[in-house]
């Protein structure tokens, strides 16, 4: 049976293809294709019809035709700003060229383009910030679940710190952060800008709990059968923890691993707003600023662009969840 | 080989010589922060047309959210310089706020502000306006608005006006602007934990962003501001408010905007930052050249999102020395925006002195000072030395002459008391602080004491 390894998605065509109960397969096809598309028209037709009533001091609410308009600028910005990009490389080193010239024994330093981060550039450092700060926050959260869930005595300890510190809004984190950080970062040189620190540890946070408390739960639910076998066996406690409690525990890990990446990209936006850091955020809140007649649409390009981003990541944590899990195979 | 050996010698010594003339920046990467305000255009302009890079500096520039972010920004080394209020500069380095020596060696631009109220303040004041020609004679006098205010006192409910930081420009022209009508904006009174400046107030002010001014007056939180454009001319533009007055006519020609570094980083950094004020007056100049010529490029450049980013007609319309009013009553007002003509540039004491001045009338300074102690504390923040080094430099490469300055063997650093105009035509003297705060009716005087 070939057909079962094919995507879900692709078994359809193929039964149909092959003629196999063909009412059931188009009755599957408008089920999986049409009703989502039917969905999202709807929702553009909704979205253009209410924006032409909407009149805000800002001019009118953009619909569709706009965003997509707006979507198209932000693209040619961002081409133009590579070409000045360019320009500038080229005006340094005639410059450094310049200056050898009247002083022979300086040693040119190249400096990096000092203009404007365009939209797709704050877009990669909201991706490259939101994935240091999960990671940071995974590295923390599941070595600390597997011990709070292998003893009674720390989960008792630690429950109470946890559930104070989970509904903590990263808005509320935001101003201790940026001070702790600004007091404790504090090289000539750094590595990563201060801001990047600030947001990062932010989304590390806020992003921490649901991985620990899944990773928790998950360790405890280790069957009896499998904790007797190792104690039989009298498994070191690295071996009992690798071959027994993470497999067990790891599908449960990656449920609060995917609730803690949704989370960890929401509170980024929100810190890149508030703390003018580097990012999507930041572009949002500048075009607020701005107020000029095209901020809205753009403010509109962003908001979509979140929300694909958001649900790409999910979908990604999905595939690797997929994967590790093979309970489900 | 002796021969040889001195002749290396000498070229080595000739080549750190002609370096020291050079006079190369000794850090050549820098972040400079600024407000979204069509005063930082020296800011863009040096940047856009590449008189930073002229200087061997490579710089960034980055929008704030706020001027108190912009200031730790400088404090803190995060920025290496930005653009300030005039006050800002003054009331650090005397210690109100955040303690620190901050410096200027660079005025930005004079004028550019106004006053706008909402619309229903507005249709209020209207009956209480003097007309001709079926328009309201300018300036407008804040007693149109006395009667505004008592109406919401007899309501209960307090009369809530918008300005964008507590040592603002914006600041002391609303309290000059209302007081030299008897309206009382409130002492602030520091030593005793007081900086909301509300004391005794008829009008309460509070602090808001400048490019958040026109949202705050829409959603009624406040019911007029004081802010620099284009923040004025959006409320035209989208209909929601009214500018009544604009600084010129409250009180011109004083140091609006200033490039502000930390102390600490100018005498770290003396050839970066002469550089800096190099480039920056090349652009003022630019700005201001051949009567505004350049203005409307000016506004193109501005307009992008990434410097102020309001729409184009917006910036242009204070920029090309025009000022819109009530909708479709634009008036003349070629010095509305000026950032190279009347010395404009030139970072004068007097300048410095008036701040103090209104510092102390509002109880910013709690306590009073001698005359001597105003222009000590000028010296300290404002550096004319490092603006004429520049401008000697300038004149030297030939991209300034030497009557685009004033007239650096002889400049005192007091601007003449003529050169100034005040609503409630008073004259300032720069060098008798004292005796200028005297005369005012509303305002702490020598013998006020603390409050």
């Amino acid at each position: 049976m070939t057909t079962l390894t094919l995507p879900q998605w692709l078994q359809p065509w193929v039964r149909l293809a092959r003629g196999e109960a063909p009412q059931a397969q188009i009755r599957l096809l408008l089920l999986q294709w049409a009703a989502p598309i039917v969905g999202i028209l709807v929702l553009l037709a909704v979205w253009q019809l209410g924006a032409s009533r909407i009149n805000t001091s800002l001019g009118q609410f953009p619909g569709p035709v706009q965003v997509y308009e707006q979507a198209g600028n932000l693209l040619a910005e961002h081409r133009a700003e590579r070409e000045r990009s360019r320009a500038f490389m080229l005006r340094q080193e005639e410059r450094i060229a310049a200056r050898l010239a009247q002083q022979p024994d300086w040693e040119p330093v190249r400096r990096s383009y000092t203009g404007a981060p365009t939209f797709f550039d704050q877009i990669r450092t909201s991706l490259v910030t939101v994935l240091a700060g999960f990671l940071l926050a995974s590295l923390i959260a599941i070595p600390l679940g597997i011990v709070m869930g292998l003893s009674r005595v720390l989960e008792n300890a630690l429950n109470p710190v946890v559930q104070l510190l989970k509904p903590v809004s990263p808005l509320a984190w935001l101003p201790l952060v940026t001070l702790v950080v600004a007091a404790l970062y504090t090289t000539e040189d750094p590595a990563f800008s201060r801001s990047f620190v600030v947001s990062m540890v932010t989304v590390m946070l806020c992003s921490l709990w649901p991985t620990l408390i899944n990773t928790a739960v998950g360790v405890k639910t280790v069957s009896d059968d499998l904790n007797n076998v190792s104690r039989v066996l009298r498994l070191k406690w690295l071996t009992h923890v690798r071959r027994i409690v993470l497999p067990s525990a790891i599908p449960m890990m990656f449920a609060g691993l995917r609730v803690s990446l949704g989370i960890a990209w929401m509170v980024l936006i929100a810190a890149e707003m508030l703390a003018q850091n580097p990012g999507l955020g930041k572009f949002v809140w500048d075009e607020f600023q701005n107020g000029s007649s095209q901020s809205l649409s753009r403010i509109m390009v962003a908001v979509l662009v979140i929300g694909a981003i958001g649900f790409a990541l999910d979908r990604i944590m999905v595939l690797i969840q997929r994967r590790v899990d093979w309970k489900q195979d | 080989m002796t021969a040889r050996f001195i002749i290396a010698l000498c070229s080595v010594l000739l080549v750190s010589a002609q370096a020291a003339a050079q006079n190369w920046p000794e850090k050549d990467e820098l972040r400079f922060g600024f407000i979204k305000l069509t005063d930082m255009a020296p800011l863009a302009i040096a940047y856009e047309r590449g008189y930073f890079e002229d200087e061997g500096l490579f710089v960034t520039l980055e929008a704030q959210a706020n001027w108190r972010v912009l200031l730790d920004g400088v404090i803190s080394g995060e920025l290496d310089g930005a653009h300030m209020l005039a006050g800002q500069p003054l009331g650090s380095t005397l210690g109100f706020g955040t303690q620190a020596h901050v410096v200027t060696a660079f005025t930005m631009d004079l004028n550019g502000n106004a006053i706008t109220v909402s619309n229903q303040v507005w249709e209020a004041m209207k009956p209480h306006l003097d007309m001709a020609d079926g328009k309201p004679q300018h300036p407008i006098h804040a007693g149109a608005l006395k009667p505004v205010i008592e109406a919401h006192n007899d309501k209960g409910e307090a009369f809530r006006m918008g300005m964008v930081f507590p040592v603002s420009t914006h600041n002391y022209e609303l309290r000059y602007w209302l007081a030299a009508a008897g309206i009382h904006p409130g002492y602030y009174a520091p030593l005793r934990g007081d900086t909301s400046g509300n004391i005794d107030a008829e009008v309460l002010l509070s602090v808001t962003p400048p490019p958040q001014m026109p949202a705050t007056l829409e959603a009624g939180t406040i019911h007029g501001y004081s802010v620099g454009e284009p923040w004025n001319q959006q409320a035209v533009f989208r209909g929601i408010g009214v500018p009544v007055i604009t600084d010129y006519d409250i009180r011109n020609n004083i140091a609006e905007k200033v490039f502000g570094v930390s102390n600490e980083w100018a005498e770290r950094y003396p050839n970066t930052h002469m550089r800096v004020v190099k480039a920056l007056i090349r652009a003022g100049m630019w700005l201001d050249a051949e009567n505004n010529r350049n203005r409307e490029e000016a506004a193109r450049i501005i307009s992008r999102p990434n410097y102020v980013g309001a729409d184009y007609e917006v910036i242009a319309n204070s920029m090309t020395g025009v000022f819109e009013f009530e909708k479709g009553d634009v008036r003349e007002a070629p010095d509305f925006n000026v950032f190279f003509r009347h010395n404009a540039t030139y970072p004068y004491y007097s300048d410095a002195i008036w701040y103090l001045t209104q510092m102390r009338r509002w109880g910013q300074i709690p306590e009073h000072k001698p005359d001597d102690w105003y222009l000590d504390m000028a010296r300290k923040v404002f550096k004319p030395a490092v603006y004429q080094a520049a401008a000697r430099a300038l004149i030297e490469e030939g991209k300034a002459s030497a009557a685009d300055f004033p007239d650096m063997n002889t400049e005192s650093g007091f601007r003449s008391p003529e050169h100034t105009t005040f609503i409630d035509g008073m004259v300032f003297d720069a060098r008798e602080p004292n005796a200028y705060l005297q005369r005012f009716d509303i305002g702490l005087k020598q013998d006020s004491g603390r409050l």
